[in-house]
Parts: structure tokens; sequence; C-alpha cells
């Protein structure tokens, strides 16, 4: 029985280069290198302007709302499903989170402008209600077998006018203060904290990179190389770190510093300086990426989405609730648009009627860019928030060189398209 | 005699006004390979499906050990172990091995997230044993040929120790050396006491591997036989022209 046990075991296979020895998806390499060199493009044409922290900072408050819904996205395509709905969805939320803050708690229940209990008190709706309108559509296609381009085209149409009954069609605002801090600019975590979250996300980093060659190590796969770990665990740190510096080096001004100090009654000291450091609603994206991942790759739920996709008819076989299933994609995704309305009104400080407009079409193309096939049953949660980075910095690019709006557009949709073509091609080669 | 490990009574099941099983009773003993065989579209794949709870049926009753059994999708027929190997290999072709050997059935650490290391391992060994030429065990199995594909199909009724297995035409995408393999197999099985349901085209095989052989026409079943006591022209003729032979058990559908 000795042999068939090394049959078990796999040979330790040479690497045939550098990049295979790292075990790197290529197809992550592609897409950073995509935004590398859009990102190298830009600061040309801008004379640098573009890759100042700045902008990078507003880069990434703005990539933040489409890029946690297109989390959700990557789900509902995998399960060989699209959701239209998700910019209406999107305001119908932001619409019943809004009219919360400023009529149901201050006035309702007496409490008041700014009551700390606002805030979680609106969110929680919020979420609520996008969990439920999503758990809906989701069993009118997974129960009643509506095509989903159908139920959320009629979504599309139903939810975005819902918002406009809420509030009959006006802007709402000003929003809670705490609620504001989910706006970017009006809520950071300051540099201190954003250092220590630094600390905490290579600390975590790396225990998962060690935890996974552990386990490996002790089933008696195949492991890469140390040096390769380590080349690995810098990237990662050095990544990280660069980050948080960035976000850091851009300077809260100092009259807003001093109203920041006046409006705690204390002395601004002489010649500080401050930076703004990791905006909130980019932790909540980075949280939603975390759980999101770990949901895909870790759980029974992620398991059975992919195999879904994958095939229906053998996962039904499997034993798998298919239907109810796809109740459970769809309650995500209403979840994740709740989420992304705390951070899209927020940052505008008011609910309009037309927040989320379009954004049904961004979030797709952010899934599909970032490496989702709509036939279904592949896709990564990092692919989608990547795809999200690459249209805004595009989008954003133009924006400062000048570009004329309507151009701007012609641009992204061709990009997409182009983003599809590379794709295909690559899986034809690879074969995968 | 102690009561047969498998039994059909009466089993139906129409599609619109087609009856594509109608009535058909059959049996199955521990340690037994029975053939179910047919021309196209007699009911076969419809009449294994209802066992396996893939479709549920209009009327019959399954019994298993004695006892009337419950069996209203596939996973109560996983609580009977009845392991059934697809015509159509039911596979997630975007998943690989391991993920696909325990579809349903994942192994979780404590915490409950999937615990695919152990789960590589399990498919290592069984898959060591079933076909040691099989490496890959990273990639999807959209990239496995046909014969490695039915190795992960007949690994995960083997690894979930079947009582009952079902194999519908389990050597139809494989080529001859794969088909040797699948044949070992099937008579490794039933030396271990499993019952086998065997679906195959090939009157050959069936002689070859089968004890008995159920005969189905347009839904209604034309007879069982032992195959060492007919010939294969015999087994034809119930195929072809629904006449059951002196030596067998004619059923409903069997001509005069
Ligand atoms: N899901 C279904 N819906 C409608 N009709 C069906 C369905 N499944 C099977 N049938 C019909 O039932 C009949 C029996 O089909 P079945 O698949 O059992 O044939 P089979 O004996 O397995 O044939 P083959 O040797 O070609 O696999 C056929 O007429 C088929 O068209
Ligand atoms: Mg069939």
């Amino acid at each position: 029985m000795t042999d068939t046990s090394s049959a078990a075991t796999a040979q330790p296979v040479k690497p045939r280069n550098f990049f295979a020895a790292l075990e790197i998806d290529t197809r992550l390499l592609g897409m950073v290198g995509a935004f590398i060199l859009i990102c190298v493009i830009f600061s040309l044409l801008t004379d640098g302007r573009f890759m100042t922290p700045r902008n990078i900072f507003n880069l990434t408050i703005q990539t933040a709302s489409v890029a946690i819904m297109a989390t959700g996205m990557v789900f509902v395509i995998v399960t060989r499903h699209i959701d239209l709905s998700v910019g209406s969805l999107l305001a119908t939320c932001s619409a019943v989170m809004a009219m919360i803050q400023t009529v149901v708690t201050p006035d309702w229940l007496g409490l008041g402008l700014n009551h700390p209990a606002t805030a979680p008190i609106a969110i929680i709706a919020g979420i609520i209600t996008g969990l439920a309108i999503g758990a809906f559509q989701g069993w009118l296609i997974g129960y009643l077998t509506i095509p989903a381009f159908i139920v959320t085209l009629g979504g599309y149409l139903v939810w975005r006018n819902v918002a406009w009954y809420l509030t009959t069609g006006q802007t709402i605002g000003p929003l809670d203060k705490n609620f504001q801090l989910f706006g970017g600019i009006n809520g950071t975590l300051g540099q201190t904290w954003s250092w220590i979250f630094a600390a905490f996300a290579i600390v975590g980093a790396l225990y998962v990179q060690f935890n996974a060659r552990r386990t490996k190590v002790k089933h008696e796969f195949p492991v890469k190389p140390v040096w390769a770990e380590v080349v690995i665990g810098a990237i990662i740190a050095a990544a990280i770190i660069g980050f948080v510096a960035i976000l850091n080096a851009y300077e809260i001004p100092t009259a807003r510093l001093q109203r920041i100090y006046a409006a705690r009654g204390e002395v601004m000291p002489d010649g500080l300086v401050a930076g703004y450091g990791i905006p909130i609603s980019v932790l909540l994206l980075i949280l939603v990426a975390i759980v999101m991942t770990i949901v895909a790759q870790r759980t029974r739920l992620g398991r059975y989405i992919f195999a879904t996709g994958g095939n229906p008819e053998a996962s039904q076989l499997a034993g798998i609730n298919t239907r109810f299933l796809t109740v459970k994609v769809f309650a995500i995704m209403g979840a994740l648009c709740a989420l992304s309305a705390i951070v899209a009104s927020s940052r505008q400080t008011f609910h309009s009627n037309d927040i989320g407009t379009l954004d049904e079409l961004r979030v797709i193309a952010a899934a599909v860019i970032g490496g989702t096939a709509l036939s279904g049953g592949l896709g990564t949660i990092y692919g989608a928030i990547l795809g999200a980075l690459i249209m805004q910095s595009l989008q954003s690019g133009m924006a400062m060189v000048g570009v004329d709006a309507p151009f701007q557009n012609i641009v992204v949709g061709t990009v997409l398209v182009v983003a599809v073509l590379i794709d295909i091609i690559y899986r034809r080669r690879t074969g995968d | 005699m102690a009561a047969p490990l498998v039994e059909l009574r009466q089993m139906q099941k129409s599609f619109g006004g087609i009856h594509a099983v109608d009535h058909v009773s059959i049996d199955l003993n521990p340690g037994e390979v029975v053939g179910v065989l047919g021309h196209n579209g007699a009911g076969k794949s419809v009449l294994m499906k209802m066992l396996s709870g893939a479709l549920p049926r209009d009327g019959g009753e399954i019994w298993i050990n004695g006892a009337q059994a419950t069996i209203n999708n596939p996973r109560d027929a996983r609580d009977y172990q009845i392991e059934t190997i697809y015509q159509y290999l039911a596979l997630a072709d975007n998943l690989d091995a391991a993920s696909n050997l325990f579809l349903g059935r994942e192994l979780v650490t404590p915490m409950g997230f999937l615990d695919d290391a152990t789960m590589e391992a399990e498919t290592r060994r069984i898959l060591a044993r079933l076909n040691p030429n099989f490496r890959r065990f990273h990639t999807p199995v959209a990239g496995l040929s046909g014969g490695q594909r039915q190795s992960v199909a007949i690994a995960r009724a083997v690894y979930f120790n079947a009582k009952i297995l079902i194999m519908d035409e389990p050597t139809a995408a494989l080529g001859v050396q794969e088909t040797r393999m699948v044949a070992e197999l099937i008579e490794q099985l039933k030396s271990e006491g499993i019952g086998i349901f065997l679906i195959d085209h090939d009157i050959h095989q069936v002689k070859l591997l089968c004890d008995r052989a159920n005969v189905m026409k347009n839904g209604r079943l034309v007879g069982t036989v032992e195959v060492d006591k007919v010939t294969e022209d015999d087994m034809l003729g119930m195929i072809i022209a629904g006449k059951c032979p002196p030596s067998g058990i004619p059923g409903p559908g069997a001509i005069e």
C-alpha cells in the first residue's frame, strides 16, 4: 500500500518562473496592471495632479458606493441572474433612511435633531428595507420562476418611484450629523487610527497567509518556496502601508482644523498639521470585501452559489435548495444596496431624487470588468472592486483632463466591451 | 428469503399525456447487479430518478429492506444510502474535484467554515484508489477528460458508503480502458454487498456484469430475466419486440 499513499501525496513541482512560484492569479495581475497604466497615463496628462493624495482620497470615496454593490452583483451574476434594480433600490433605501432621520426620529419619536440614536435606527431600518425588497425579488425569481431580468427591470421602475413617493419628490436634508460620518470627507479615521488599522491589517493578512501554509503542510500538500511567501507577504504589507500613507498625506485645511477645534471648545496648537486618513466609507467597503470574500470562499453558502452557477441541475441533484439560494443571493444584494445608500446619501449630505441613477449599469460593468462571467459560475469579489476602481479612475481622470462628458461615457462604454473581449481571449488561451 | 434490498412497486410517472413509467415493479438484492434495459426513451432514467429522489413520482411505492421508504428529494435518498451516477455527468464544471465530490455534504471546521484542505486530502485518498492516474486536483473539472470526470462521480458514490448504487450509462462517455476500470469497480462493489442498478445499452456488458436484467419498452416492464439463462438474442428480442422468453418472468408490457 506504500505506493498508493505516495500517489495520494502530490509531487513537489518545480515552478516554471518567478510569477508561477508566487502563484498569484494572473487575472489579478492583469487588472492591477491596467489600473497602474491608467494612473501613469493620467499623471502624465495632468502633470501629476492625478496621483496627489487629494485625488486618490477622492477616488476611493467615489468608488466606495458602486464597489460595495458590485460585490453583491458578483453573486447575482455567478448564479446566472442579473439585477437591474440596484440603483433604484439604493434610492428607496436612501429615502427610507432620510425620512427616518429627518421626520420619524426627531418629530414622531421626539428625539430632536442629531440624537445619538438616530443614525443607528435609520441604518437598521435601511438595511431591513434593502434585505426585504431583495428577498422579495429573489422569491419572485426563485420560486415563481420569473426571469431575473424581468423582475428587476420592473423593480427598476417600481423602487425608483417608491423613493419618489416616500419623499414626495423632495430633496431631504441635511442628514443627521453622525450619519454623515459615512460620507467620506466628513468622516475619516485620522492619522493615528489609520496607522493602527494598517498594523491590524498587516498582522491579519500575514496570519491568514501563515495559516494557509500551515494547513497545507499538515496535509502534505505542495507549498510555495519560502522566499515566495516572504515576497508576497512583503508586497501585501507594502501595499497596506502605502495606501494608508497616501490617505494620511492628504492634509486637512488649516481653516477646517480650526473649526474642528473650536467646535470642541479647544484652541488649535500653532502650526498643527493633520491628515484625513482612511475614510469611514472606505473602511466599510474593506469590511464588506472581507466578509463577502469569506462567504464566497469559506462557507457552504458561497460554495453553493458557485456550484449552482456552474451547473444548476447538478446542484439540485446534490440536494441544494437552489430556489432558496436565489432568495438569499438577492437579499444579500438588497442589503448591500442599503449600505451603498448610506455612503451615497451621506456623501452628498442629503437624499435627492436622482440618487443612484445609472448605478445599475456601473455596478454590472464593475463586476464584468472584474472578470465575472455572465454565463455564470465565475467571478471574484476583489475583481469586482478593482473593476469599480478602474472605471472610476477612468471617469475622474478624464474629467480632470477636461474630456467632454459625452466623450467620457463613450470611453467607459468602450472599455467595458474591450475588457470583456480581453477576458474571453484570455480564457480561451489558458483554457479555464 | 429475506426482504430485497430495494423493491419498486407499481412505479408511475407521466409527463403531460406520455406515460414515461407505467406501473413498473422491479427489485434488487444486496450484492446483486441488476440491469435496466430498453430502447431510447423507454423510461429507464425516469424510473431510476424516482428512486434517487430527483423526480417526484405520480404513484407507486419504494420499499427498502422490507420497510416502506419515504423518498421525496435527493437528500431523502441519500439518507437511505442511495447514490447515483447520472447519465449526464452531474458535476459543477467550474469547481474542482474535491468541491464536486463533497457537494451538498461539505466537511466544515468547528467554526462552520469549509474545510477545503481535509476535503482535498480525502479526495486524493479515494481517487488514488479508484484512478491512480488522477493528478489534477486544483483545476475545475471542466478541464478533465470524460474518464477522469466519471472517476469523480464514482468516487462520490464510493466515499459516502453507498448501499444502493444507481449507474445510468456509466461508461457512455468513456474509452476502452476507463470502461474496464468501471467494470472492475462494479465487481468490487458487488463483492462488498452493495446492490447496483445498472442502465446500459451494451448487451454484451450487461451479460458480463449483471445477475438479472429488466427490460422496459414504452414505459412498461417487458420482463425480468436471469442473464445466464437467456441468450443475447433473447434480450434483443425483449428490447425490440417486447417478447419475454419462457425462462423469464413477464411484466405487463410483454406481448404474446
Ligand atoms: N423532465 C422531463 N419532462 C418531460 N418528459 C420527460 C422528462 N424526462 C423524460 N421525459 C420523457 O420520458 C420518457 C422516458 O425518458 P427516459 O429519460 O427515462 O428514457 P431512457 O429510457 O432513459 O432513454 P435513453 O436510453 O435515451 O437514456 C421519454 O419519452 C422522455 O421524453
Ligand atoms: Mg436515460
